[in-house]
């Protein structure tokens, strides 16, 4: 796009696609603002006009309010830790040469593919039922009492389903990342006297630092948002009820629209902070 | 100390068999170049030296111990890579601190040692920067000090020259020599330019398809090639190798002449023939030679002065004190 005329066609042809993306962002975000400010009770009179912030303060004035921030931020950081940490273990583990790599691998980005409802529902019924679930037999088996997992340990639970879904999705990241490193520094460093562990802490790991930064990045603003496995699952009971789980329920359960849309400016607020946090730590590994 | 002795060396991946048994001593402070065509297995030798490769038999032996099993680090070895490989998230420093941190020295003795490499390869300036910051010719020499600091008993290059251009790659060839002569320690050298390997080596090891060739000077590869390839290999324009009824006239299968051995003049001289194309490099100008009748083109290197131009006849006189004559099966006669 060198000359003054391409550069503007340029732009003339852009423009449909801007203005959608823009329209497609702005419109709910204005919506949000705009019921956010009215007390609006679909069931209970309907809009019933215009109450300044009194939403926001009910809002975070609420009781269920602190907890669900902190279910949120325990479910983001527990499934990045545990998918970074074992999509790095499983990326070395598949970049070795072995036999049927190709069907292993495609095994391994299989979870990936299961809708989010679908798995946690599997999770739930095949494996985590407390009388008829793999987990109680295996529990019987050994002697052992089964776990009620959704009860008693319902936010571990959900790291689980929500973790073995994302786990592919690092993984496949980072074994790109990790096919992608010179294999001529890695024999520098041996030849160097750096046995097999110091190769890995220093030669792969900073080699990964930039595919994990872009891992954690991208699952955080999915994560920030979960949903089906929580709805299918414990139905946000269990102290597993997060920030848009209680936006959820204020909505369409307590039928309030307008406490609901101040809690999801609230939710916009709480992903910019970790936005801003996330990108002072790991963003700078972006760079150069 | 760094004498290194490889004892029916041989190599196969799978069935194919890259080195088939080699025999070999280098010896202490000396400068040895593997020089070959691509594919030739010297980078495969060098690096079953560093301990990157296991061999597949034979005995290799550094300062008289047997090293066949002993892992790269424990050898005492270091090595200059093709591309370098540094380690491109860590500062110069910390780049040629790295082998020493493995070793765990007293980070006094790492920084000294550290000082010391850079002031002799002019890094002190660059200490702090990544190397992505650095120009081909830094990099090298970063590569060289993160050597050098170990101390080793050999250093081993992998063409570390081929990824620089043309000029830097002469002042580099200068600045790793100099190190020899400074250092004086065991260099093992993989190259496939023949240029190179004339200018650094004490001793030249010529590989074709695994199998040695020949093992000598530069001069005594120059003057006695022991064979047609090595004749063909050593030496720039190459050697021109007749044929046919003039190299029975002089008693052998094959006659090679260099092109610096024929002189050329206007009217008189043995063989006759048209010049083809000219390349004036200044001090010297190689004529190819056509329609001689002895082989498809005969080079010949003339003063820069001497002024043929294409199309013109001309007459060759061979030097026959220097004529290299080979029998049918390819090596040099007596």
């Amino acid at each position: 796009m060198a000359t003054k005329a391409s550069r503007s066609a340029a732009r003339l042809m852009m423009a449909p696609a801007v203005i959608l993306l823009l329209g497609w962002m702005l419109v709910p975000l204005i919506m949000t603002l705009w019921f956010s400010f009215r007390k609006y009770l679909p069931l209970r009179g309907g809009d019933l006009g215009w109450t300044g912030f009194d939403n926001y303060v009910r809002f975070v004035s609420s009781s269920a309010f602190w907890p669900s921030v902190q279910t949120t931020l325990i479910i983001v950081g527990g499934v990045l830790l545990i998918t970074v940490c074992f999509g790095v273990l499983l990326a070395l583990l598949l970049d070795q040469p072995m036999w049927g790599q190709g069907v292993v691998r495609i095994l391994v980005i299989a979870p990936f593919f299961v809708m989010p409802t679908v798995s946690a529902l599997v999770w739930k019924n095949m494996f985590m039922d407390p009388t008829n679930g793999l987990f109680a037999h295996l529990f019987k088996f050994f002697g052992a009492t089964p776990i009620s997992w959704m009860s008693e340990a319902s936010l571990p639970s959900i790291i689980l389903i929500v973790s073995w879904q994302w786990l592919p999705f690092a993984t496949l990241i980072l074994l790109t990342a990790i096919q992608s490193l010179d294999s001529e520094q890695l024999e520098a460093a041996e030849m160097d006297g750096a046995p097999v562990l110091k190769r890995f802490w220093f030669i792969i790991l900073p080699h990964l630092s930039r595919a994990m930064t872009v891992v954690i990045l991208i699952q955080t603003i999915f994560l920030l948002s979960i949903f089906a496995e929580i709805f299918v699952t414990t139905g946000g009971a269990f102290g597993t009820r997060t920030l848009s789980y209680l936006i959820f329920q204020r909505v369409l359960e307590s039928q309030n629209v307008g406490l609901g849309s101040a809690g999801g400016v609230y939710a916009i607020i709480l992903a910019n902070i970790v936005a801003i946090f996330l990108m002072r730590i790991v963003g700078k590994n972006l760079d150069a | 100390m760094g004498r290194i002795t490889l004892d029916k060396v041989t190599k196969s991946f799978g069935d194919v068999e890259v080195i088939p048994p080699l025999d070999l001593t280098i010896e202490d402070g000396e400068f040895t170049v593997f020089v070959g065509p691509s594919g030739c297995g010297k980078s495969t030798l060098l690096r079953l030296i560093a301990g990157l490769e296991d061999t597949t038999s034979g005995h290799i032996c550094i300062d008289g111990n047997d090293a066949t099993n002993v892992p790269p680090a424990k050898r005492g070895l270091a090595m200059v890579f093709q591309s370098y490989a540094l380690y491109p998230h860590m500062s110069v420093r910390k780049n040629i601190a790295f082998p020493l941190r493995m070793a765990k020295l007293p980070q006094a003795e790492i920084d000294k040692r550290v000082e010391a490499a850079a002031s002799v390869l002019n890094l002190t300036d660059y200490l702090d920067r990544k190397p992505g910051q650095l120009s081909g010719g830094q990099r090298q020499r970063v590569a060289i000090g993160r050597a050098i600091v170990r101390e080793p008993a050999a250093f081993l290059f992998d063409e570390p020259l081929s990824n620089l251009d043309a000029a830097l790659r002469v002042g580099m060839r200068l600045e790793i020599s100099e190190l020899h002569k400074r250092l004086e320690t065991t260099m093992i050298y993989v190259t496939h330019d023949q240029v190179e390997a004339m200018t650094m080596a004490d001793k030249i090891v010529v590989l074709r398809a695994g199998h040695i060739e020949q093992v000598g000077s530069p001069l005594e590869l120059y003057k006695e090639p022991r064979n047609l390839f090595v004749a063909g290999f050593i030496g720039s324009p190459r050697m021109n190798l007749i044929e046919g009824p003039e190299a029975q006239k002089y008693g052998c299968h094959t006659l090679g002449i260099r092109p610096e051995h024929i002189e050329v003049s206007a009217d008189k001289g043995p063989w006759s023939g048209v010049v083809g194309v000219s390349e004036h490099l200044g001090s010297d100008t190689f004529f190819h030679i056509q329609n001689t009748g002895l082989a498809e083109t005969i080079t010949v290197r003339a003063d820069g002065e001497v002024g043929f131009r294409h199309g013109d006849r001309v007459h060759l006189t061979p030097r026959e004190d220097v004529m290299h004559r080979f029998g049918a099966d390819g090596l040099r006669m007596a």
